[in-house]
């Protein structure tokens, strides 16, 4: 994903360098014309997109009540208009990225309620790919402003951000193939013959390793869909991570694969802001609590990681405190 | 650095892992590197075309793909085996196609009067090649080969992502991304891990290089 991610800005970055160019050129052809017209055209341009500018910034103003604190995160965020987030782009229901290259999912439609409570419009969001091993770092180093990634609350995670909600509960579950008889919950694998499949620096892959009889049984790829490979060629026998996105799995799968047993972990799923920034998690925390009071939460939820087949409908789980 | 300290018995585990691949593929390429190498060179039409036919169509494929069908496509052709076997198949498929080149160099900068002699005093063509031509050719291959083998080394990384797990490489993602750790200092302690193995090596080499340098 990454790969693909990269060269789509290597190619974005020349097709821009291009239009540059070829905007230059019609410039140097205007000029040797008349250089009167070309200053007069370029301050038409200016001042329309001064006023494009100031429709905009106050757009938001007139929508709703939007007035924030001085100094604070949303005053600022809200003043510039625009918010970066940092998301997943190949997970379904939760952070997928579509054709047009815009990610799809749950924590999207979080991240635009965020925005929403801010006053920022939805085109004005600013998607940075996010996989497991960066999250804390574009935040520390200032890349977006908020990681919504399937993003589990922890302690030690906690030591470097700070956790808005959660928002979501998931479970880490297990998959196999349909007709496995062997497993029917995590005490089954402590058979040393049953092979294990999940993700290379996963929390869930941390989490079964108590659960298996010889670290042996574990093989671990880079992505679920390799791990969905392996199990639909035989090479392992279970998959193991959070329930929805198992269910994603299952889905795809056309019935080769099902989930067995309850979820057997709490995966608290939290909104990541910059270390220390209490006032911002509160904000969001609120504006989550308001999501939920007048339904977009439910509706977010239906329209993305709902519509899988299985998904149970959450609610708001109970803030935790911001800290 | 604790995130290197607190963690060294995972860092140490890797290393060893990560050896234990390389040692390996490093047999396996250097045997089935040579065999290509001799097809290469062989009287035998077929011999020559298949040797030919592999380095083209393995050279130019990117290791990634190559390892996806060892672990993946051979699998569903009937060939199963745990993933550490399919990776370090994959990657000795891979590093075998540039031993042969490079073996084949060696091959051919004998001189012909070498082989003409040997035929000369009735050694046939396996013969002549394991007393006279191999041994010439394999001296002045050492430099070459050396790039070569510790550029496999270093894609025993790119295993990590096709279930051979336990790798120096993603004893750095269970580290960073489960675990939360700064990626800088694990990265660097990655680092140090696979210099640990590629300086030896080098070191290695230079000396087997004196060792077995042709006096002319």
């Amino acid at each position: 994903m990454t790969r693909t991610a990269s060269s789509r800005l290597v190619l974005s970055t020349v097709f821009l360098a291009t239009a540059l160019m070829a905007a230059a050129c019609g410039g140097d052809d205007a000029a040797t014309d008349t250089a009167s017209t070309v200053v007069a055209d370029a301050s038409a341009g200016a001042s329309d997109a001064a006023s494009e500018m100031t429709d905009e910034s106050s757009a938001p103003s007139e929508d709703g009540p939007v007035e924030f604190a001085e100094g604070t995160t949303m005053a600022e965020l809200a003043e510039a208009g625009t918010i970066r987030v940092g998301t997943k782009f190949d997970q379904p229901g939760f952070g997928l990225q579509n054709l047009e290259g815009v990610p799809e999912g749950f924590d999207v439609e979080i991240a635009k309620l965020i925005a929403a409570g801010l006053g920022i419009d939805e085109e004005n969001i600013t998607y940075t790919e996010t996989p497991s091993r960066i999250r804390e770092e574009v935040l520390e180093t200032d890349q977006v402003d908020v990681v919504v990634a399937t993003y589990t609350i922890n302690d030690e995670r906690k030591l470097r951000i700070t956790f808005a909600g959660p928002y979501y509960v998931a479970g880490q579950s297990l998959m196999v193939r349909a007709d496995e008889t062997r497993i029917s919950g995590p005490e089954d694998l402590s058979d040393t013959a049953i092979r294990v499949c999940s993700v290379d620096g996963s929390t869930p892959s941390e989490n079964i390793r108590q659960y298996l009889g010889a670290e042996t049984q574990l093989t671990l790829f880079d992505v679920y869909s390799k791990c969905a490979e392996a199990l639909a060629a035989n090479q392992v026998d279970v998959v193991t991570t959070d329930n929805v996105i198992l269910l994603g799995l299952v889905a795809q799968s056309e019935g080769a694969f099902t989930v067995v047993g309850e979820p057997f972990t709490e995966e608290p799923y939290g909104i990541g802001v910059p270390l220390g920034d209490v006032e911002f998690c509160e904000f969001i925390n609120d504006t989550l609590a308001a999501a939920a009071e007048d339904g977009s939460y439910a509706e977010a939820w239906a329209s993305t990681a709902g519509e899988i087949e299985g998904a149970t409908d959450p609610t708001l789980p109970a803030a935790e405190p911001c800290s | 650095m604790e995130a290197v300290t607190d963690n060294l018995g995972l860092f140490v585990s890797g290393y060893w892992r990560s050896v234990t691949i390389c040692l390996y593929a490093l047999v396996g390429s250097l045997v089935w590197g040579t065999v290509l190498a001799v097809f290469r060179v062989a009287p035998v039409a077929p011999l020559r075309q298949f040797g030919a036919g592999y380095v083209l169509v393995v050279r130019n494929t990117p290791l990634t793909v190559m390892l996806f069908t060892t672990a993946f496509v051979l699998p569903q052709l009937g060939f199963n085996a745990p993933f550490f076997w399919l990776g370090v198949l994959g990657l000795i498929l891979y590093s075998s196609a540039f031993v042969c080149e490079a073996v084949r160099a060696g091959i051919n900068a004998v001189p012909t009067g070498q082989s003409e002699a040997a035929r000369a005093i009735g050694l046939d063509f396996g013969q002549s090649l394991r007393s006279v031509i191999l041994p010439q050719a394999l001296r002045t291959v050492v430099p070459p080969l050396g790039s070569v083998v510790i550029a496999m080394f270093k894609n025993s990384a790119v295993l990590g992502a096709f279930g051979v797990g336990g790798d120096l490489f993603s004893v750095s993602n269970r580290l960073t991304s489960a675990q939360g750790y700064a990626v800088a200092p694990v990265l660097i302690g990655v680092l140090v891990g696979y210099l640990a193995i590629t300086l030896p090596t080098g070191a290695l080499l230079s000396v087997l290089e004196r060792r077995v340098a042709i006096a002319r």
